[in-house]
């Protein structure tokens, strides 16, 4: 580790993937209402359990971006972070935020919670993924902007390079686009129009900085490739994000109220969404097939590849299918969007931060990369988790088509439950697969602890690895 | 092409696939894929509709059409010429017809302008009908070009004028002079796809 202050990151790491574990167990839960309704009612309702999941998703990857940033910045920038202090101190307060709204979610019914918070002096409860009380949304306002205050003085003060400026300008978008979940609008259509702003212009916007961003940084560091070339391609790929993502925002307003023209423009411009995500793939194959060097850490190369093609099968693939207005029609908030929904966030957001923490944590831990076995173990982990994910993507995709056939295409539409009963085959195995992908966290969870013999790095590559 | 021919040719000689900055293609392959398809879409919904398609095209004024055609091909020009006299080493040359070529992006901006106020102020909006629909967000995508293109231009000339390109090293320019001449492309296929071609 070059810097101390780096070392920081490690914190945010480890709140990250004690996050990622209780997500994947609301997960399981979840899984289990599917096929047996009334599993753990009345202490967790599915809508409850729902509400965690998702949350505790967007948490732990918020707790990723920032501890990636707290650990990439000052390397990039070669100086110390601005103030240790404040990013410990942001990293307990979000902590402490995160941990009482989580609980508050399961302790005490959802109206109570807005009742207790307050809702009702500025109402932003209620809507999916912002379902937070507003003294929460505040809160993470709060330790957003001191985090971002704390990175860019770093930054300011320090080297430029593209990745910094790439990976701020996202952080500032990603606070700046939280500020639509204080608006809520008394119509519903508009409510709903500005929600996607908050959503889509996260995962489809800004967060796409953050994580092209990532990948660029892990890229340069295990194959010692230049880093104009790397730049330039990350260049390419923010362009492209922006030029296809901005207007893209068009495919949420299909049906949803909003007026006919939208229809064209989402989906022409959401088409051409899965090209970013494609020239990802090119970029990270191309950049570890030209690799100056044989860096230890196989691992993280193995998740940084992985991140690009899941994030294009995820996103692209998975988000193209359903995304021109005349197939929407069909399938809009059925099982498709749930199939594309997992393997988009796991293939883009969660894969790159698993990355990042895999590059990273051997060094903070003061050593070039994990030992064999650990490695190993990790990439058992890789195999398991993106394996199962893919299988979650294809059963989900299944229970999506028959489901849209039958309750909405078919010359003889079935009710919402009746077809519910009949894709449940469908649901059981993705239990399993869901199990199994628990299977593989754990397995990730044990490879940290995992003791062999440390890895030696030749004096030309410690060198450079310097550099 | 015999042995002989080939071993006389240098390599140097070669012309290379794509002028300017490799990276510019990339956006301008996506743009004119964004293009295609909208136009393709255009072409669709018109074989549709092809008698409102018809009507409503009369309200639009082709003169203006005809004129921003015009200004925007002079600037393509203008910017040839920029790209030549840098090859001369010619750097004063070369800002003044940049300066032209954005003088002309301009204009075009200002054309345009008039038209989309002539329009507004009857009360035509996206809602109208899918003709005006069409016609203002394809006219209105390719005018943001219009601006970035003259944005790009604009860096490229200050940069010029700075003394930052020569004749051995351009490449600068002629990755703005590749964006421009994309942006003028796409105006050729749209004035008469929208507003002549009945």
């Amino acid at each position: 580790m070059k810097y101390e202050t780096q070392g920081i990151a490690k914190l945010y790491f480890i709140a990250a993937i004690g996050l990622f574990v209780g997500q994947i167990l609301f997960g399981v839960i979840l899984g289990m209402q599917y096929v047996i309704g009334d599993f753990l009612f009345p202490e967790i309702p599915f809508n409850v359990a729902r509400m965690v999941h998702s949350n505790l998703l967007i948490v732990w990857l918020l707790f990723g971006f920032m501890g990636a940033a707290h650990f990439l910045v000052p390397e990039e920038s070669e100086r110390e972070l601005f103030s240790p202090l404040l990013a410990k101190a942001t990293f307990w307060i979000f902590l402490a935020a995160g941990a009482a709204t989580i609980l508050g979610y399961l302790l005490v019914p959802y109206a109570t919670l807005a009742d207790m918070t307050m809702n009702h002096l500025w109402p932003t409860m209620g809507r999916e993924f912002l379902e937070q009380p507003t003294i929460t949304k505040i809160g993470i306002v709060v330790v957003v902007l001191a985090f971002i205050f704390n990175i860019g003085m770093t930054i300011l003060s320090g080297r430029k390079t593209v990745i910094s400026l790439v990976l701020i300008t996202g952080l500032i978008g990603l606070a700046v686009f939280f500020l639509f979940a204080f608006y809520n609008p008394h119509n519903l259509v508009l409510d709903k129009m500005f929600w996607w702003y908050v959503v889509h212009l996260w995962v489809e916007g800004v967060w796409m900085l953050i994580m092209a961003s990532l990948l660029a940084y892990v890229l340069i560091k295990v194959t010692g490739v230049d880093r104009e070339i790397i730049e330039k391609w990350l260049y390419i790929i923010i362009a492209l994000v922006l030029f296809s993502g901005i207007l893209g925002t068009g495919h949420h307003f299909f049906w949803i109220g909003t007026p006919d023209y939208w229809q064209w423009i989402g989906s022409i411009f959401s088409a051409m969404e899965p090209i970013p995500f494609f020239v990802m793939v090119l970029f990270a194959f191309n950049v570890v097939n030209k690799r100056r060097r044989e860096h230890p850490n196989k691992a993280a190369t193995l998740w940084a590849l992985g991140t690009a093609v899941m994030g294009f099968l995820g996103a692209g693939v998975w988000g193209f299918m359903h995304t021109l207005a005349p197939i929407n029609f069909y399938t809009h908030g059925t099982q498709i969007t749930a199939a594309h929904g997992h393997m988009a966030f796991y293939g883009a957001y969660v894969m790159v931060v698993l990355t990042i923490i895999s590059y990273s944590m051997p060094i903070m831990r003061g050593q070039a990369a994990a030992n064999a076995k650990a490695q190993v173990m990790e990439m058992w982990s890789f195999w398991l988790m993106t394996v199962s994910m893919v299988f979650i993507t294809l059963f989900l995709t299944a229970a999506g088509i028959l489901q849209v056939y039958l309750q909405r295409f078919s010359d003889t539409p079935l009710g919402y439950m009746v077809v519910q009963d009949k894709i449940e085959i469908f649901y059981w195995m993705r239990l399993i697969a869901g199990l199994i992908f628990l299977i593989g966290l754990i397995v990730y969870l044990v490879s940290f602890f995992v003791k062999g013999e440390e890895v030696k790095v030749v004096q030309s590559e410690a060198a450079e690895a310097n550099a | 092409m015999d042995a002989t021919t080939t071993i006389t040719q240098p390599i140097e000689e070669q012309p290379r696939l794509l002028p300017g900055d490799f990276a510019i293609w990339f956006f301008i392959f996506a743009e004119l894929l964004a293009f295609g398809i909208a136009f393709l879409v255009y072409a669709v919904v018109r074989i549709q509709n092809v008698d409102m398609f018809n009507e409503f095209q009369l309200t639009l004024n082709r003169e203006i059409g005809a004129a921003n055609t015009l200004v925007l091909i002079t600037s393509s020009y203008f910017v040839v010429r920029a790209i030549h006299a840098i090859r001369l080493n010619d750097v004063k040359n070369c800002v003044r017809w940049l300066y032209a070529a954005l003088a002309c992006g301009a204009g075009f901006l200002l054309l345009k302008s008039i038209e989309y106020q002539h329009l507004f102020s009857q009360g035509i909006n996206l809602e109208t009908n899918i003709f005006y629909m069409f016609y203002i967000s394809l006219t209105m995508f390719h005018f943001l070009h219009v601006i970035l293109a003259m944005i790009i231009l604009f860096a490229v000339a200050i940069k010029a004028q700075r003394g930052g390109y020569s004749a051995d090293n351009h490449i600068g320019i002629e990755t703005g002079a590749s964006y421009w001449h994309m942006v003028d492309l796409v105006w050729i296929i749209l004035f008469p796809l929208v507003y002549v071609i009945r």
